[in-house]
């Protein structure tokens, strides 16, 4: 049995618990962004197809997922909370109106398709059809300003660096969302599908350089801290990956190219990682090890998501083998 | 310009006592929606696929509004009360973590099986699912009320001084999640949950079987109705009167935990023995109602009543008054009058399960209308009591945000403007206007259009007559 004292006394096996939260904490965020990516960017391809079942299936493919996909966005918020409480509230504080703008965009993300559902006249179904689109645009968008803000330390909501790194994951998610769409309902959907998440890899690629570009003119230490050996690692796999893409969407191989997408999204989240630790909170000039939580929460937390995470990887797999396969056309929403 | 402090206990009232709405109603559903998902399953009574398939639609629109509500809250800690978030995170942010690893993650997946797959799994798997939507949902309220409690009944901690900042430690995990108060508050709060829903459920059932029988009126699928109407019934019986016993319990502790938030219930300022309890009190002038005293108040008072709760049954237990505190007192009006207008609601639904019940007992429960009219009236009375009660617990704990370590007004953002704090909270109250409303509409339609008919059920074979399924399904089972 462990003693509460022998908890309180040091980490874990001695392991370093204050880096793994850190990787955990951006692993969390990427998993939000590659689940609810496809979610987002299926939205998005949604803004393209104006024939009604075609609506309807995109909205029946993300049905059954979103939900549960957007929880990691909980668990991304709960985990920074309780691992490093004062950039949890330094960080969501400081960027206060842009918190609440993604906030507000999920919102409209989750209620429209609810209530895009319930009657079937075309100025309601029209309405609902583009707040779904705009949240499903949005949320990444913000999201992706948020994490900007966050590597270069703005104290602003509103910032450059924001702006191309909301982009950049807008991009990526319709990157996904095309090769999910194209797994659940290649042959209900119209051939644009594919052109879309051809055209969004190119976007993404270029946005990733100009992401790269600006952060080297804003980053404190400016672009040394971008030439690193993991950086770069990261930057020639992201190419590999998003040629990768390319051809098996091209193929047909729709789960390669939805594999690739999940590659890319844990390369930009990997790429933010990278060039801010030590740091993690560095507005307030925070490092790891300082913003750590204490020693005994630290390791009731690491047992808790050592046990609790396998298990919820196991729910995933329980509810995406229950809809493997191409959606078909009863499933109505 | 406004204060941001206000603006953000505003903004944190209003966001969480809309968000209360949804939790009540998946987690009070989860126990009817696994024992219809069982009996469906099992088969042979085509009623309770009715009934699963429509309690589902509520349910599911229930989830998705709670989650998108639900993320605000757990954002706003940070956004709004960041000083409280930095002192307290490390006893609050880890059952926040858990919440979402441990529960919300087994409820949302689980979900998307329960509403979307019957169809494309396995009985046994549709069942597991509609288990362990259920389980996560009241999981959920495990962490969220401990996080809760401890704010209330704060244990095993040390509170230091860091940079001129509070921060309190953990420094035993077990005494601090297993706080005094969180079982009672788990009770009480689950146990509402599902009173809520058995009214909100023989509320709309007996409109329709008041329309059928009183009436005369032709209406579809009576006997799922009926059906509806019995096994709310049921449940009010089972959970009404254990929410007034235990509600008695937990006053106690409230008294023995955090006398001050009592005294404000029962509006005593001076220190006395043999304190009535005000059961009916009457403001005689508008001063006694934004501002009540209970030696002034006139009403219907029970001799040592108050006293008589508050120790666990001796009437001339000695009260202790607000003005023997040092911290200020509470606003004593909201406290006071949510209290009274809850615990009468608790009776009146004790009122409402031995009436049906006694109609049932005497086969009229069909024909009373006046019954039906007053389960009618009282179908969201059950949400409004959480409400209440809520405001009690939170507003009656004011000013502190953790009892007796934080002041809530020390636990907000420092950074924060009052133009930013005004902008989200005129932002929250047109957004969550429009979620109550249509929320409202959604639930509405599902009642409007019933649970679907005989035709399209699963467990009724094609081709078979199914025209005397209807009138077995109620007699069937009784």
């Amino acid at each position: 049995m462990i003693s509460v004292e022998s908890l309180a006394a040091g980490p874990l096996f001695g392991l370093p618990l204050a880096e793994l939260w850190f990787a955990l904490i951006f692993t969390l965020l990427g998993t939000f962004l590659f689940l609810d990516g496809f979610d987002f960017g299926a939205g998005a391809v949604f803004a393209t197809l104006d024939d009604e079942p075609a609506r309807e299936t995109v909205l029946s493919a993300i049905g059954p997922f979103w939900d549960g996909n957007e929880v990691w966005l909980v668990v991304f918020g709960g985990a920074l909370f309780a691992a490093f409480p004062s950039v949890y509230a330094g960080l969501f504080s400081r960027h206060y109106l842009l918190m609440f703008g993604i906030l507000g965009a999920l919102i409209l993300r989750g209620l429209a398709p609810e209530m895009y559902e319930q009657r079937h006249d075309a100025r309601w179904q029209r309405w609902w059809g583009r707040s779904f689109v705009a949240g499903s645009v949005l949320a990444p968008f913000l999201l992706g300003a948020f994490a900007g803000n966050w590597l270069v330390g703005s104290a602003r909501s509103f910032t450059l660096v924001g702006v191309v790194v909301g982009a950049t994951v807008t991009a990526l998610t319709v990157v996904s969302g095309a090769a999910f769409l194209r797994l659940k309902a290649e042959s209900a959907l119209p051939a644009s599908v594919r052109r879309i998440g051809l055209g969004a890899v190119a976007a993404y690629l270029l946005l990733v350089v100009a992401t790269l570009g600006t952060l080297a003119v804003r980053l404190p230490g400016g672009a040394d801290a971008l030439l690193s050996v993991p950086v770069l690692a990261l930057v020639v796999a992201s190419i590999a990956l998003a040629a990768g893409y390319a051809a098996a969407l091209r193929r047909g191989a729709n789960l390669a190219a939805l594999a690739s997408a999940a590659g890319l999204t844990y390369g930009l989240v990997a790429v933010v990682a990278v060039v801010m630790y030590p740091a993690v909170d560095p507005a307030a000039g925070l490092t790891v090890t300082e913003a750590i939580v204490s020693t005994l929460p630290l390791n009731l937390m690491s047992i808790g998501a050592a046990l609790l995470l396998p298990l919820v990887a196991t729910y995933f797999v329980v509810l995406y083998s229950a809809f493997s396969g191409p959606i078909t056309a009863e499933e109505a929403y | 310009m406004i204060d941001p402090v206000i603006a953000s206990r505003l903004q944190f009232a209003l966001t969480t006592m809309v968000h209360i709405i949804f939790p009540v109603m998946s987690m009070g559903l989860a126990p009817f929606l696994i024992y219809f998902t069982w009996r469906d399953v099992r088969g042979g009574d085509p009623v309770y696929e009715q009934l699963r398939r429509f309690w589902t639609k509520i349910f599911a629109i229930s989830f998705v509004v709670g989650t998108v509500t639900g993320i605000v809250l757990e954002f706003e800690f940070g956004t709004n009360f960041a000083a409280f978030a930095t002192a307290a995170g490390e006893l609050f942010g880890g059952p926040l973590a858990v919440e979402g690893m441990m529960a919300f993650m087994l409820e949302a997946t689980f979900l998307g099986i329960f509403v979307f797959g019957r169809e494309r799994v396995s009985d046994r798997l549709y069942l597991v699912s509609s288990v362990a939507v259920g389980l996560g949902t009241w999981l959920s309220a495990v962490w969220i009320l401990i996080a809760n409690s401890w704010m209330q009944t704060p244990r095993g901690y040390d509170v230091v001084t860091e940079n001129g900042q509070t921060i309190v430690h953990l420094t035993d995990p077990i005494a601090a999640y297993l706080n005094p108060r969180f079982p009672y508050m788990f009770v009480h709060m689950q146990n509402a949950a599902v009173e809520s829903v058995a009214l909100f459920m023989a509320g709309v059932a007996a409109y329709y079987v008041y329309r059928h029988h009183v009436w005369e009126y032709p209406v579809e699928n009576v006997a799922f109705w009926e059906k509806t109407l019995k096994i709310a019934i049921v449940a009010l019986l089972i959970t009404a009167p254990l929410q007034v016993l235990q509600g008695d319990l937990y006053a106690r502790h409230v008294y023995e935990t955090q006398p001050q938030k009592f005294a404000a219930m029962e509006a005593v300022w001076d220190t006395e023995a043999y304190v009535p309890e005000y059961i009916f009190a009457i403001p005689t002038d508008l001063s006694q109602l934004t501002d009540p005293r209970a030696k002034e108040l006139f009403g219907i008072g029970i001799p040592g009543g108050a006293s008589w709760l508050a120790s666990g049954g001796d009437p001339t237990a000695e009260i202790r008054g607000l003005n023997s505190f040092e911290s200020s007192a509470p606003p004593v009006a909201i406290v006071f009058w949510s209290f009274r207008a809850m615990v009468g609601m608790g009776f009146w639904f004790i009122l409402l399960a031995f009436w049906g019940g006694y109609r049932w007992f005497t086969g009229e429960l069909f024909e009373d209308g006046l019954l039906h009219t007053a389960l009618m009236a009282s179908s969201l009375l059950g949400i409004l009591a959480v409400e209440l009660g809520w405001v009690v617990t939170e507003v009656g704990r004011q000013p502190w945000v953790i009892q007796g370590i934080l002041k809530t007004s020390a636990g907000v953002s420092p950074g924060l403007t009052g133009t930013e704090a005004l902008i989200t909270l005129v932002g929250f109250v047109g957004v969550y206007a429009t979620i109550l409303g249509l929320y409202t509409y959604v639930v509405a339609r599902i009642v409007r259009e019933g649970p679907p008919g005989e035709d399209d059920l699963e467990s009724v074979p094609r081709g078979q007559d199914t025209d005397d399924a209807p009138a077995s399904g109620v007699a069937g089972d009784d």
